[in-house]
Parts: structure tokens; sequence; C-alpha cells
């Protein structure tokens, strides 16, 4: 079974844990229906599609509404650091959270008790408390954007929004950043790296990249790193090697793009349409192969 | 550029105007109390900013604003008639962490985007419609991106309003941004 943990931007959603089913193109959980834009929603409806897909396991989220105050977070962290141990997951993908570093150390000295101990995957607000809260080497995963991965390479930041210029301007130098990052212990064990070219990363290194097919509209489109971890939590959960996972993920979120033909206006939940012809593309184009560091 | 090089105490030496000898901070609960404060300062014309917080504050939100500490007394009283009340005011004793101040647009032919920090909203050029948000981590952007897309830029609400974290700020800067260029 895959764990996802993160929010939905709705008050009235209480803190929820369940297996989740995508019916139509809206999530149902525990007979709630939730609609996929973006952010959690979006990560667990690629991973729906994908799981569906390839036969994979069952999908099991924890979930509250939260709208940015961090209520709904704290519920959920408080709930996980409790019954985490009951469960027991591959992989476990942490998302749309309030990043709150006292409430991160509690979850992560839970999950170290769970037997065996799942993958674990930060994105997004649980990323940046991951980061901050010196403890990033304890995950398999980071899925950082460019400009996040900037964000991870500044030992000073407490945000994104806080990212120094000097390093900012690193943007286009991403092995550099990776190496920065690493210096100050602030990246998982692997990174993919989401942007015009995704670059995947092993410790310091380089290992992969991927930039074919490539859609300029993609990086407008809200949700697009969402999917892309929906699909790396999927690909992790079915034995396959980290890097390998890795590549496969970030091939079929592009390969999305090919079929679903973006323009900035798309909208997320018409690429996640797209995930089994995008994965069925990637699957056939890497048979076979193998990565340096797998 | 070659002031490195003027004699010290000539008379063309000017105060730097970002030493922070003579500013303090006002540390907020949290960043919707930042956001309406610096609304209210900035609506009376006072010289402030937002900035980060230096690491010993304890206490508060990822967002503080300075202002000059001379200031102090007229600012509280402003901040009062708005009904607002920061948790604390100290005097600024360290370089304050500064947002991400630099913005990218991106032009797609009948779209817009910019970037700001970790934020990106994007617009239809011809009737101005927020056709996406995407990027940022905090619990408020799906919030955000869900109240505002399919609405036009003039009439969509701000993301101040709406937003309650560092992204939603990091969003607001963005629309300021497009609201200025489109």
């Amino acid at each position: 079974m895959l764990g996802i943990v993160g929010t939905v931007p709705d008050l009235n959603f209480p803190l929820s844990h369940g297996q989740v089913r995508l019916i139509g193109r809206k999530l149902n959980m525990n007979g709630r229906s939730i609609p996929v834009n973006r952010g959690t929603p979006a990560l667990l409806a690629a991973a729906l599609k994908a799981t569906e897909w390839m036969g994979g396991p069952e999908i099991y989220a924890f979930l509250a509404g939260d709208i940015g105050r961090g209520e709904g977070s704290r519920k959920l962290y408080e709930f996980l650091t409790r019954h985490l141990p009951e469960f027991e997951f591959q992989v476990l993908a942490f998302h749309y959270l309030q990043p709150d570093v006292d409430w991160h150390n509690k979850v992560l000295f839970t999950v170290e008790s769970m037997q065996p101990r799942p993958i674990l995957i930060a994105d997004a607000g649980f990323m940046y408390a991951a980061k901050m809260s010196g403890e990033a080497a304890g995950y398999d995963f980071f899925t950082p954007d460019v400009g996040e991965l900037a964000f991870l390479a500044d030992e000073l930041a407490p945000h994104p929004f806080y990212t120094r210029g000097f390093i900012l301007h690193l943007n286009n130098r991403v092995p550099d950043l990776i190496r920065r990052a690493h210096q100050h212990d602030n990246v998982a064990a692997h990174l993919v790296v989401k942007g015009e070219i995704d670059y995947i990363a092993k410790g310091n290194q380089v290992i992969a990249k991927v930039d074919r097919p490539s859609f300029d509209a993609m990086e407008a489109i809200g949700g697009t790193g969402d999917t892309l971890t929906g699909l790396l939590t999927v690909l992790c959960g079915v034995d396959l090697e980290p890097a390998k996972a890795a590549v496969l993920a970030a091939g079929a979120n592009r390969w999305t793009g090919h079929f679903a033909k973006p323009d900035p206006a798309t909208q997320v939940i018409e690429l996640i349409d797209k995930i089994p012809l995008a994965l069925s593309r990637v699957m056939d184009q890497n048979r076979g192969k193998d990565y340096d560091g797998c | 550029m070659f002031g490195f090089f003027k004699k010290k105490g000539s008379a063309d030496v000017q105060k730097d105007p970002e030493s922070s000898v003579d500013r303090g901070i006002l540390v907020f609960e949290n960043t919707s109390d930042v956001i309406q404060a610096e609304k209210a300062l900035q609506k009376s014309g006072w010289a402030i900013r937002v900035m980060g917080p230096p690491p010993e504050i304890q206490t508060g939100c990822d967002m503080v604003i300075e202002f000059p500490l001379i200031e102090e007394l007229n600012i509280m009283r402003e901040l009062s008639n708005a009904d607002i009340t920061p948790l604390q005011m100290v005097p600024v004793t360290a370089p304050l962490l500064e947002p991400v101040n630099l913005f990218h647009t991106k032009d797609f032919g009948d779209y817009l985007m910019v970037r700001a920090a970790n934020m990106k909203i994007t617009v239809s050029k011809k009737d101005h419609a927020i056709v996406n948000i995407s990027g940022g981590g905090c619990p408020d952007v799906p919030f955000l991106a869900q109240e505002l897309v399919g609405k036009a830029l003039e009439n969509a609400p701000r993301p101040r309003e709406l937003g309650h974290t560092l992204c939603g700020y990091a969003l607001e800067l963005a629309y300021e941004e497009l609201r200025r260029i489109c």
C-alpha cells in the first residue's frame, strides 16, 4: 500500500484517512467527493491513474482541509504522530502541508519507528520543513522545481520567498545548485528536479536528465509538479530502483503533454487523463535500460 | 560605485538608506496580520518593508515589517486605528532576510506568465482571464488557485485578501506585476 499525506483547499473537509478512488474526474474518499485541480488532489489523481494502469498497490490517503492557516495541517501532524506505526506502507509521500519544523520532526521521528520503514518522498510545504529541520538526509526523494532547488541550496533561507539573489542567479546551473544543497546537507538521497530539463540526482551527482518531449506551456499549468510526484510514488512502489522510477516518472509526466497538446490554459486534469498513454509510451522506450546509480 | 575610495567624514558621505541601525521590526502572529498591517501602513505613506524575521525571533510568523524606529509611536497608533496588534516590536540589530524581488515574465503568445519567487500566475492576453496558477508549496496555494482561476485579473480577489502564507504573499507580488504590465 502507498501512503499519501496532504491537504485539500476546503475548510469544511475534516481530518480523514482511507482508500481513495478516482471516479470520472473527481476523487472519492469515505463517501466525500474531492475536485481535482492542483495540489494533493492532483498528486492523488495521478497516482490512482498510474496504479490502476500498472496493476500497482492501493493508495491510502491522509487528508485534512487547510486554506493556509495551518489548522488542518496541525490536525494531520498530530494524527500521524499517534497512528502512523499502525500502518504498513511501501512508500509514504508528504505533500501540501503547512511548513512547521517542530511538527515535521515529530512526524519523522514517528516514521522511524515504522516497520518496515517506507520509502519517504517529500514535496511542497513538507519538503520546505524537511530542509529547515536539518533532517533532509532522512528522505529518499525530494522533488523540487528549479526555484525550490535554489532554496534548498541556500543554507539561510527558511522559505523559497527568501532565497538570496546570488543563488537564484544560478537557476540555469542545476548541477551547481545540487552540489551546493548537498554540501549543506539540505537534500534527500535522491532528487528529481522539475524544469525545462528534469534532473535526477543521487547524492551530489546528476545521474540522468530527461528533456523530451518538451512543451513550454507545461510550466504555466498548475499541478504538473504534483502529478510527477504522484507518478514517482507509484513507480517507487512497484519495486523499481529509485533512479529508474524517477526517470520513468519524469518521462511519463512529459508524455502526458504530448497526448494532451497543452497550452497555458490547459488544466491539470486534462494531463492526468493521459497518464495511461504516457506510461505505456515511456515504458516501451525504457524497457531493458539501466541507469547509473541504480 | 567608487565610494570605497572616498575619505571618511567627507561632506558628501550620505546616510546609507539600507542601514538598519535606525530601524525596528514589528512581529505579528500570522501572515494575514502582516499583510493587513502592510496595507494599512502603505496606504498612509509610511516607509516600511516586509522582510524575513531574524533567527532570534522565536514567536510570530515568517514575515516582519521593518519600519523607521523614530516613528514607532505614530506607526503603533496607525495600527491600533486599523485594529491590528503586533506581538512585539524590536530594534533591528542584524541584516534581515530580504524577500525575492525578481520578476520573471514569459510571453506565450496568447498568454502571459509572471513568476515571483516560487509562484507563477498566467493570464490570457485577450480578456485578462487568469488561466493558471502554479508553483508554491503552502496549503493556501491550491485554495488561491481555486478562487482565482477563471476570473478576470481586474475582478478576481487579490491574493493578499485570501492568502495566509509566504507563498500567498509571493503570488500577490506576481499578481501586482501582472496588473502593472497588462
